[in-house]
């Protein structure tokens, strides 16, 4: 499997406080990785930091053969990579079919690209709000939305961030279902989430982030044999 | 005969109302999208006054007027939001408000060296000069044109901002910029679109203003003032809401003018009157503001978010 994402000893701060130091990691083309870690041990700031929302100050992200390092978003969206923030920043005043369509591209020329049908056909239930606004979702349409918006930017690499925080059980299937689907397609996957279980069957490898720091990092069958590990830096 | 008075008053009261529209627009659009407070917009709005009388003097066309009136100020515009304003968006307002003003100061004088300290005059197209019939109402050919031409605009820039993929993109834009440029949209050049758009505007409305007005220094900080108690009064960010803005402050300016001073003169002494008449007409745009801030602190048509 050939490297995708490489990251190489990422350091960032807010202003005077650092938040990673010197975080390194890789995702293969196809493949699927976690963040995992406790509430406020970096993993969104990594994600900001790769998809060049936040400056990193150290070190160096590439992606595809290219250095993406300190390159504004959208360049870094243009190269590939789709994401789905944390509190999913769908666009309130813009209507589901707007926020469809209003960022979609296809800078890569992928072939067979995500239309308006396609994500309507994966989530049948943004068709049937497409003239609704997006404030007016519910939670977990809005996530559907905010996971379809970024497919339709046709990404080599999706990034998802808490992507079930606060939904239903029922709905939380629902997303979990759509992950298996576009991991089946071929897309990498990033994925930041509290659910462990969903998480050791869906990913291939798994990175645990401490204080800004990976303490450790394997496939899914190691993690599954390593209790310990998910007891002391994960809580679970 | 009083009903043609008010109706003519509230003609020109709509017809500054639309000039008022096309310098708000800008404005508005880039105050609730950037954040940004550009006082020097009314150095556009100058500026494209200048533009557009020098080559209806140079060439006798009105129309080639219109291009360099529009034209220039975009030009000007996009070179002066990419060269300045653009390293203020993450500012303060107070910065933003100092350098703005300090171009104002500048454009004031290059006009003042380019074109002379004294006042510029153009006369009104020969196709548009008299008056139309309005059903018994004698109107003034060239001021129905710039009612025309605002009402055209109003209705493009609502077809664009809420119709287009790049309407769609500067909605988005007002709300989660963030989330514009991660999913791949250039927002610095978005930004600069949206500038560039309003500058050619601000242009515009300078040009169709210099018939009427003269053209001179200093023309812009006036009318300025007033385009922002428009976007206040109307909310910060809205099209609909600088259009209508604009019509409120218009009509009730010059009504008010027209109108506010014999009022007076009915409850009032005479020397009382002539003496507080158009010292309050000219204050009544100003206390209306100061209402609809006090009623509704978000304008009469607030941007909606959801
Ligand atoms: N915008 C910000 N400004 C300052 N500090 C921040 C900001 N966002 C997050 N932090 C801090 O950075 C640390 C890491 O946060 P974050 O990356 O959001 O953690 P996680 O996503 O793992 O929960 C936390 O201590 C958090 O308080
Ligand atoms: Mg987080």
């Amino acid at each position: 499997m050939s490297t995708l994402l490489e990251v190489v000893d990422l350091k960032s701060w807010y202003a005077s406080i650092q938040v990673l130091f010197g975080v390194s990691m890789a995702v293969g083309e196809g493949e699927c990785v976690t963040l995992l870690g406790r509430n406020g041990m970096g993993k969104s700031t990594l994600v900001k930091s790769l998809m060049g929302l936040l400056a990193p100050r150290a070190g160096t992200v590439r992606f595809a053969g290219q250095d993406l390092t300190g390159k504004p978003s959208y360049r870094v969206a243009r190269a590939g990579l789709g994401l789905v923030p944390e509190g999913r920043g769908i666009f309130p005043n813009l209507t589901v079919r707007e926020n469809l369509v209003a960022t979609a591209h296809n800078q890569r020329a992928a072939p067979g690209p995500w239309t308006l049908e396609r994500v309507c056909e994966m989530f049948p239930r943004l068709r049937e709000r497409s003239l609704n606004l997006g404030a007016n979702l519910s939670g977990g349409e809005q996530q559907m939305l905010a996971i379809g918006r970024a497919l339709m930017t046709n990404p080599r690499l999706l990034i998802l961030d808490e992507a079930t925080e606060g939904l239903a059980p029922l709905i939380r299937q629902d997303i979990w279902r759509c992950l298996e689907r576009l991991k089946a397609s071929g897309l990498a996957l990033i994925v930041i989430d509290k659910n462990i279980g969903p998480l050791l069957r869906l990913a291939d490898r798994h990175y645990v982030l401490s204080k800004g720091n990976v303490v450790w990092s394997g496939p899914s069958a190691a993690l599954r044999e390593s209790p310990d590990v998910l007891q002391a830096w994960v809580g679970v | 005969m009083s009903v043609i008075v008010l109706l003519t008053q509230l003609l020109n009261g709509v017809q500054l109302g639309v000039l008022l529209f096309l310098l708000s627009a800008g404005l508005t659009l880039v105050f609730g999208i950037m954040n940004f407070i550009n006082l020097s917009h009314g150095s556009l709005y100058m500026l494209g006054a200048y533009f557009g009388a020098a080559a209806y003097t140079a060439t006798g066309s009105f129309l080639l007027a219109v291009v360099a009136a529009t034209g220039g100020s975009l030009l000007l515009g996009l070179i002066v939001e990419r060269v300045a304003l653009a390293r203020l968006y993450a500012r303060e307002h107070l910065d933003q408000v100092l350098a703005t003003f300090g171009l104002i100061l500048i454009f004031n004088e290059v006009a003042r060296v380019t074109w002379g300290p004294s006042s510029v005059y153009i006369d009104v197209p020969g196709t548009l000069v008299g008056a139309v019939d309005l059903l018994g109402l004698s109107y003034p050919r060239y001021r129905l044109f710039i009612i025309g031409v605002g009402v055209a605009v109003a209705v493009a820039l609502y077809l664009l901002i809420h119709r287009t993929r790049l309407g769609m993109l500067i909605r988005a834009g007002a709300s989660v910029p963030t989330m514009v440029g991660a999913l791949g949209v250039n927002l610095a050049r978005l930004n600069a679109l949206v500038f560039a758009l309003g500058a050619a505007l601000a242009g515009l409305a300078g040009l169709l203003a210099a018939p009427l007005m003269s053209v001179q220094p200093g023309m812009g900080e006036p009318i300025l003032i007033v385009a922002l108690v428009v976007i206040v009064t109307g909310g910060i960010g809205s099209i609909r809401g600088a259009f209508y803005g604009a019509l409120i402050v218009g009509i009730v300016d010059t009504v008010g003018r027209a109108f506010l001073p014999e009022l007076l003169r009915l409850m009032l002494s005479p020397s009382l009157a002539r003496a507080a008449g158009p010292a309050l007409a000219s204050m009544l745009i100003y206390l209306v503001m100061a209402g609809v801030l006090a009623l509704r602190p978000q304008g009469l048509f607030p941007v909606k978010h959801g």
